[in-house]
């Protein structure tokens, strides 16, 4: 066998790319979430023989036929599944998995669930476009209520679930929320989803041009994003606003948050919270928040590292032999009491 | 060693079947298993099967709440549990309401009347007192107060009551081990390890089982009975232990993965009766290179073993057949990006939830045929105990050699039931080492070898062979996706031919016993193994020209069979189901199979293999 040693380091953006025709809808939000995962793999040095990509069905699910690294296009909400089976049976891969509303938290809810709170170390990206794009248009759980989809034509009358509440409430140890168009953000918040070790959970808002265009223009328009956007950062004061003057702060007395503003002298009340990424109750805050009395939070809501699952298996595994190497079969079948010689 | 197995007074016995029986809480299995292990060490062939109630703690005293633990031992070739008890040992009232109709006539009882109280007697649903009423008198009936004289027994350990009641089992089991001359060095040595923290318990349990004993081997018993012998059987020379058919499966997924060269196995399972115990038999062989993961859910576990076996593992999972229906998708998953692994599904008696403590064979059509679309793989079944080992082995040869699912069909009756195993010799034990592709030159990862059509298995950490693989169909000179209808007709009949090919790489078809042509065949699969073969000695015995056959490849069958089966003029299929491997036999060959069905939750009956042989000639004649 010839070993080829490939320095990956020096890899472009563009080599992660596979070379097959990338089969979106023009205009999809997934291109953008494509081209920052280029990116971001090429900033961290990504290895492709090492990389797995992960995903089950529906439009984000196509994402690994357009890397170059090892891919796997799963079933219907199972990648979470196929995913934690891949990191039992070899913990160096390093493996991402790409799904969408319907695939993450409708059909794969259960596995959501479960390998959130297990801290399977995956990196979990869920395009959020508040819709069923493959299956053309029905409403997905993320869909506001009232959406009317060739599914429910009078308007939807179920309330949506929260993709970030959810992995919080799964027991994630890493959540972070990103919009497709913000290509610096993004690939800022994809590289810290790759550096936590554990299951991280990011939500990207992805705009859905066919079915429910400009679903999250109501945040992400270009005017009046500073308002209705807040970008997280560890030990940074939570501000926002065009002129950084407007804060969140707890309401005296109450487990809510309000938002003030700051006078014009631009000092920075103490009240004002200031961003602690390893407390998970101001993470379910501000996973909260919603337009338009509040700005949607955005960036590392939350990230505070645990063992992770496999690792903690392999632990396991390795205080199970009490000495070093691999048993003989022998010792399996003969070493127990109860057996016999017949002669 | 203190038996008394040549007391002058024993009767000897070709083979014997006792069945212990009791309330949930009586530890009848512990007392089934200490028999059986003392019975092995005696040098009998044997058999045994355990019959416990669905209910964790079903109210104590009750019918449902009995537990029964049956062992067939002789001198002779055991292969079943046997038709009729011999010996049933009956703790308690509802034990003997619920398992007297299994003793033949002329059988022994030996009942513990400090338990037949009346309160016992109402519970169970005797109208009238079954040891006063008559209604024992076709049976030798051995009336034993064993509470008292347990209770007598371990008076001076300074139990409390209900402590030293629990003992009343082993005090049965000394008096079983005495009758059939048994050592009982091996239990004693159990006891003191089992109860190692608790001393006086260790004793007090000593003591009763020497007391039970003690009170056989006195003058008490001779007024009762005698003790029986029954000879060592003639066996192959070599180093014996019991073993459970799960226990037997686990192990050879272990050598199953060791003769593939692989270094790790991924067990991923779900809890549900009765595949449970293999998951638990396999959490404790880490030390082997296996890793077990319990999943949230029956899909999550094989969608591990499929990502598993993506990344070069050795995927397995198992489960029972309301389980198997949702692993469905999965395995059309695996089918279509042709990945190894081996699915062990110990099949009970159903549709739905069903009855999931007994064992039936009803789920060789899902197996088979069970998933959407054109979905060929290979199915397995085992047929005892000792043969779950062989065909865990031969699983995982297939699916690695064949880059395939493989169903492996077990049951409720085979997880279970456990007998003597020949441990084999390891040296010569088959190896079939799997060649991961490491060669970039020219791969696509469906390119097929020309002689079993399988694709290269190509891990994830192999430099430049970095692919995609999914559920869309794939084009086969590429690997990419293809839409292309004359592909997908042509990966179709691929991933048939590749599953039909496999009947080039398994053993011909041979027949278990008999002639390879005659009057009649009785075609079986898994674990109606021994009743047929027992049922087909005795026909022969009787001057029947009736032959076994018993398949362990269910798909693809082997190539000679339908040449096989043509050589009987008739050919019956005893099935512990409402008739399915007849109908894939009579599709495959256009042979007239007829089937022999049984849908009870329990065993066939050598008896009424025996009388179907006999109907079917007679019919035969009657048409002649």
């Amino acid at each position: 066998m010839t070993v080829t040693t490939i320095t990956d380091a020096e890899l472009q953006p563009k080599d992660y790319a596979s070379d097959q025709e990338v089969r979106w809808c023009p205009g999809c939000g997934d291109y953008a979430i494509l081209k920052a995962v280029h990116k971001a793999m090429a900033e961290v040095g990504a290895r492709r023989e090492r990389t797995v990509v992960v995903s089950g069905i529906g439009c984000a699910a196509r994402f690994p036929y357009y890397m170059s690294t090892y891919g796997f296009h799963t079933i219907h909400g199972r990648a979470p599944a196929i995913a934690t089976g891949i990191k039992l049976a070899n913990p160096d891969l390093d493996v991402w998995v790409m799904t969408g509303d319907g695939d993450g938290l409708s059909i794969g809810g259960n596995h959501m669930l479960h390998v959130l709170r297990r801290n399977v170390d995956l990196q979990i990206v869920l395009f959020n476009n508040e819709i069923y794009g493959l299956t053309k248009g029905q409403y997905s759980p993320t869909s506001r209520r009232g959406t009317k989809s060739p599914s429910t034509p009078q308007g939807s009358v179920d309330y949506p679930v929260s993709a970030c509440a959810f992995a919080l409430g799964a027991g994630a140890r890493f959540v972070a929320r990103a919009v497709d168009t913000q290509q610096a953000q993004l690939v800022g918040v994809l590289r810290r989803a790759h550096a936590h070790r554990g299951a991280s959970f990011v939500e990207v808002f992805q705009n859905c041009v066919v079915f429910n265009d400009g679903a999250f223009d109501g945040f992400t328009a270009k005017d009046g994003a500073a308002d209705t956007q807040l970008h997280v950062e560890h030990g940074k004061p939570l501000m926002f606003g065009a002129r950084k003057d407007r804060g969140l702060r707890l309401k005296p007395g109450k487990l809510e948050l309000e938002v003030i503003t700051l006078s014009e002298s631009s000092v920075i009340p103490d009240d004002v919270l200031v961003h602690d990424e390893t407390n998970r109750a101001l993470a379910q805050l501000l996973v909260a928040l919603e337009p338009p009395a509040f700005p949607v939070a955005l960036g590392v809501i939350y990230c505070n590292p645990a063992p992770s699952f496999e690792a903690e298996v392999y632990a396991q595994a390795a205080a199970a032999r009490a000495t070093p190497g691999v048993p003989d079969l022998a010792e399996l079948l003969m070493n127990k009491e109860g057996t016999w010689v017949v002669r | 060693m203190t038996t008394s197995a040549t007391s002058p007074a024993r009767e000897s016995r070709d083979s014997v079947v006792i069945r212990f029986a009791g309330d949930s809480g009586d530890g009848m299995q512990v007392t089934g298993g200490r028999f059986t292990v003392e019975t092995a060490l005696a040098g009998n062939d044997l058999t045994t099967f355990p019959d416990y109630p669905a209910e964790i703690r079903a109210p104590a005293g009750t019918t449902y709440g009995v537990s029964a633990f049956q062992i067939h031992f002789g001198a002779v070739d055991v292969m079943t549990p046997g038709d009729q008890v011999d010996v049933l040992v009956a703790m308690n009232p509802a034990a003997l309401k619920v398992d007297l109709k299994d003793l033949r006539i002329g059988g022994t009882v030996v009942v513990d009347t400090g338990a037949f109280t009346e309160r016992n007697l109402a519970k169970a649903g005797f109208t009238s007192h079954p040891l006063e009423d008559g209604s024992l008198a076709p049976y030798q009936v051995l009336k034993l107060d064993i509470t008292k004289r347990t209770l007598d027994a371990v008076k001076d350990f300074g139990l409390h009551t209900r402590e030293a009641h629990r003992c009343r089992n082993m005090w049965a089991l000394g008096l079983m081990l005495w009758m059939y001359g048994r050592d009982r060095d091996v239990t004693v040595a159990w006891l003191k390890q089992k109860f190692a923290g608790k001393p006086e318990i260790a004793q007090a349990n000593v003591a009763a089982l020497n007391a039970g004993h003690a009170f056989g081997e006195t003058a008490e018993m001779s007024e009762y009975g005698v003790g029986y012998t029954v000879r060592r059987a003639p066996v192959t020379p070599g180093v014996y232990r019991t073993v459970s058919g799960t226990e037997a499966i686990a192990w050879g997924l272990v050598a199953g993965m060791r003769a593939a060269g692989l270094e790790k196995m991924i067990f991923a399972g779900y809890p549900i009766t009765p595949a449970s115990l293999l998951l638990h038999t396999l959490a404790n062989l880490k030390r082997y290179g296996v890793i077990t993961f319990q999943a949230e859910d029956e899909i999550a576990a094989i969608g591990a073993c499929v990502g598993a076996a993506y990344a070069g593992a050795l995927g397995v999972t198992s489960t029972s057949g309301p389980g198997m229906a949702l692993k469905t998708e999965m395995l059309g998953l695996a089918i279509a990006t042709e990945l190894p692994l081996v699915v062990v599904n110990s099949q009970r008696a159903g549709p739905s939830t069903g009855m999931p403590t007994k064992a039936e064979q009803s789920d060789l059509f899902q197996a088979v045929h069970g998933r959407n679309a054109d979905a060929p793989l290979a199915v397995l079944a085992a047929a005892t105990a000792t043969d779950c080992f062989d065909v865990a082995m031969e699983a995982v040869r297939l699916a690695t050699t064949y880059m395939t699912p493989v169903v492996l069909l077990s049951d409720a009756f085979l997880a279970h039931a456990a007998e003597p195993w020949r441990i084999p010799d390891l040296d010569r034990l088959p190896r079939f080492p799997v060649r991961f592709r490491t060669d970039p030159a020219g791969f696509h990862p469906f390119l097929r070898d020309l002689k079993t059509l399988s694709r290269p298995w190509a891990r994830p950490g192999t430099p430049g062979l970095e692919h995609r693989i999914g559920g869309l169909e794939k084009d086969y000179d590429t690997g990419h996706i293809s839409y292309d209808p004359e592909n997908h007709a042509r990966m179709t009949r691929t991933r048939a031919a590749k599953i039909a090919g496999i009947a080039n790489g398994i053993p011909l078809q041979t027949v278990a016993l008999g002639a390879d042509h005659g009057a009649i065949a009785v075609v079986g699969w898994g674990s109606t193994y021994g009743a047929i073969h027992q049922a087909v000695r005795r026909a022969r015995q009787g001057g029947i020209d009736a032959s076994h056959v018993h398949l362990r490849y269910l798909n693809p069958f082997p190539r000679n069979l339908g040449e096989l089966l043509r050589r009987f003029h008739r050919i019956v299929v005893p099935e512990l189901n409402n008739g399915q491997l007849v109908q894939l036999l009579r599709a495959a060959y256009l042979v007239p199979a007829e089937g022999l069905n049984k849908v009870q939750g329990k065993p066939f009956k050598v008896s009424e293999i025996s009388e179907a042989i006999e109907a079917t000639l007679g019919r035969a004649r009657d048409v002649v």
